[in-house]
């Protein structure tokens, strides 16, 4: 290592930094770490933690502009509001009915890809249902206004049903594609030992497929769940007058110009998926992300 | 297994069904967009090309798809170094923290889009100061498409192992000369696959994208999130969701190719 270090031919400096650097995990360490970590520690992680203060100060009632003094107005507002407790209450219904939608019928798609279908017609399978994801998301949420709209091809017309339907509808392949790769690992020697030991397809889809693809339909659910809550955009689409907490966090900054508030209300869906992520953490459901 | 033939027929059954019900929503687009009404009554009144014709001439729609295009370039060149990176640290270094770099790459995609949104626009306007635009908007996308190109190169790295780097060590190949070499051919369709994947990210995005965006700066969503609910405007924004649905089979295909034999790593 040293004799090359020593030799001070053209380019010798190349030569150095790397020698320098193949010596040195440290330093190659800090170097690789570096960007990524301002941008995503320093920066993005400093943003939120500046919105999470912002969510502590008030908005002047007249000029909009934000108040940098410490109050809980905001969460008090938050938790006496009968509107608020309404709408996070009808979110949390949202993201629970899509997940429990796309589970019912994720499942059953999902076993047929991977125990019923050839390895040919699998691999072909999975592209079926990636591909919608490839789509634009604004552009399938569209197709679900014209199918709904009045004269449309369903004419069921918009509200809450509406967006329940179409955010299933979206989130459909992130429920299916976790559960198809738990149950590919499912070995079927296992559900050929049930059936040996004179278990019924009903008791061993209970006893030996359902604990044991488990954790893949917690990954699924962390999706559903979790882009459910988030959402206001399809809510515009197709959900006709229906508020969610998205757009009580849209309409505070734009029309009622109250960031401290909007902030507020954004910590809903934070502490919701935070909470949901720990509930689930056992599961072993994160590594199957 | 003991399933019987009823349930057999009832599995595949509900496979064709969700298969069915997952593509009618875009054949019903793809078919509206000849549709000669323009409230897509169903069914279709007459076939006409005249919504193509027009979406073709439409200046501002055009506009809207090169900053789109600009937005995603830059953020997916972004994310390809940061991912990378970060990619290289965690896969190839034990440190204190290692799994807390992972979340925070993840921890982007993982909170609602809103919050992100939100969070970026009030660091932009009121502790930087630094006016919206479309820097602002690729600001914005790059930090949620790390995590593609991250997931990308980590799966690969893994694969990879280090007796390849090694072996070019031993042969007298310096640090850059085994990455120039070796390991960056090694991971070239890794690096396309997750830039791919933070492109299409990118293109798609509406809700970053709507706070982080200055009031001149129009990516496409926002262009046909503005004009869905204009009825004048209906036909030609069916026309865009008929050419992006058409347009979304390129990056399958080259996914496909990319993974080969493998459909699992997307």
């Amino acid at each position: 290592m040293t004799t090359i270090t020593t030799t001070a031919a053209p380019g010798g400096m190349r030569r150095r930094a790397a020698s320098f650097l193949h010596r040195h995990a440290g330093v190659r360490l800090s170097l690789l770490l570096s960007a990524p970590l301002a941008w995503l520690g320093l920066a993005y992680l400093g943003a939120l933690a500046a919105l999470f203060v912002t969510a502590f100060w008030s908005a002047d009632v007249f000029t909009g502009d934000v108040v940098k003094v410490f109050t809980w107005a905001n969460f008090t507002d938050l938790v006496t509001g009968e509107v608020y407790r309404t709408i996070t209450l009808r979110s949390l219904g949202v993201a629970a009915a899509v997940t429990l939608i796309d589970l019912v019928v994720a499942f059953p798609m999902a076993f047929a890809m991977a125990k019923l279908a050839s390895p040919r017609a699998q691999r072909w399978l999975v592209i079926a249902v990636l591909t919608p994801l490839w789509a634009s998301y604004l552009v399938k949420a569209y197709a679900w206004r014209v199918m709904l709209s009045a004269d449309g091809l369903l004419g069921w017309g918009y509200g809450l049903t509406a967006t329940v339907v179409t955010l299933s509808y979206l989130w459909l392949p992130y429920m299916i594609l976790p559960i198809y790769a738990g149950l590919e690992r499912l070995p079927n020697s296992l559900l050929d030992a049930a059936a040996d030991l004179g278990a019924r397809p009903w008791r061993t889809f209970r006893t030996v497929v359902w604990p044991l693809t488990f954790p893949a339909v917690v990954a699924g659910s962390i999706f559903t769940f979790s882009l459910s809550l988030g959402d206001y955009i399809t809510v515009k689409i197709v959900g006709g007058k229906t508020q969610l907490i998205g757009n009580v966090v849209y309409d505070n900054i734009g029309a009622a110009n109250n960031l401290p508030f909007a902030a507020a209300v954004a910590t809903v869906p934070v502490v919701i998926m935070l909470i949901y992520l720990a509930a689930v953490r056992r599961t072993g459901a994160l590594e199957n992300l | 297994m003991n399933l019987s033939r009823t349930s057999k027929i009832l599995l595949r059954a509900a496979l064709v069904a969700g298969l069915a019900v997952i593509y009618v929503p875009l054949a019903v687009v793809l078919l509206n967009s000849f549709n000669s009404d323009r409230t897509f009554a169903w069914p279709p009144a007459g076939f006409t090309l005249h919504w193509w014709s027009a979406a073709w001439d439409s200046s501002g729609l055009r506009d809207a798809l090169w900053t789109s295009i600009r937005a995603g370039l830059g953020a997916t060149a972004i994310a390809l170094v940061l991912g990378t990176m970060a990619a290289f640290a965690v896969q190839r270094y034990r440190f204190f923290g290692r799994e807390a770099v992972s979340l925070v790459i993840v921890l982007p995609i993982a909170l609602p889009g809103i919050v992100t949104g939100i969070a970026l626009s009030n660091t932009f306007h009121t502790v930087l100061g630094v006016p919206l635009g479309l820097l602002t908007v690729i600001v914005g996308h790059a930090t949620f498409c790390v995590v593609t190109v991250y997931n990308n190169v980590l799966a690969r790295l893994r694969r990879m192992g280090l007796n390849l780097e090694e072996a070019s060590a031993d042969l007298g190949a310096d640090t850059f000369t085994t990455f120039r070499l070796v390991t960056f051919p090694m991971m070239r369709s890794a690096l396309l696959a997750g830039g791919l994947l933070a492109f299409a990210l990118s293109f798609d995005e509406i809700i970053v994208t709507t706070f982080t965006a200055g009031a001149g700066v129009r990516t496409l969503p926002i262009w046909i999130f503005e004009n869905l609910f204009r009825p004048n405007q209906a036909p030609v924004v069916n026309v865009v969701a008929a050419a992006l649905i058409l347009v979304s089979v390129i990056p399958i295909y080259i996914a496909q190719r990319l993974s080969g034999g493998d459909p699992h790593t997307h």
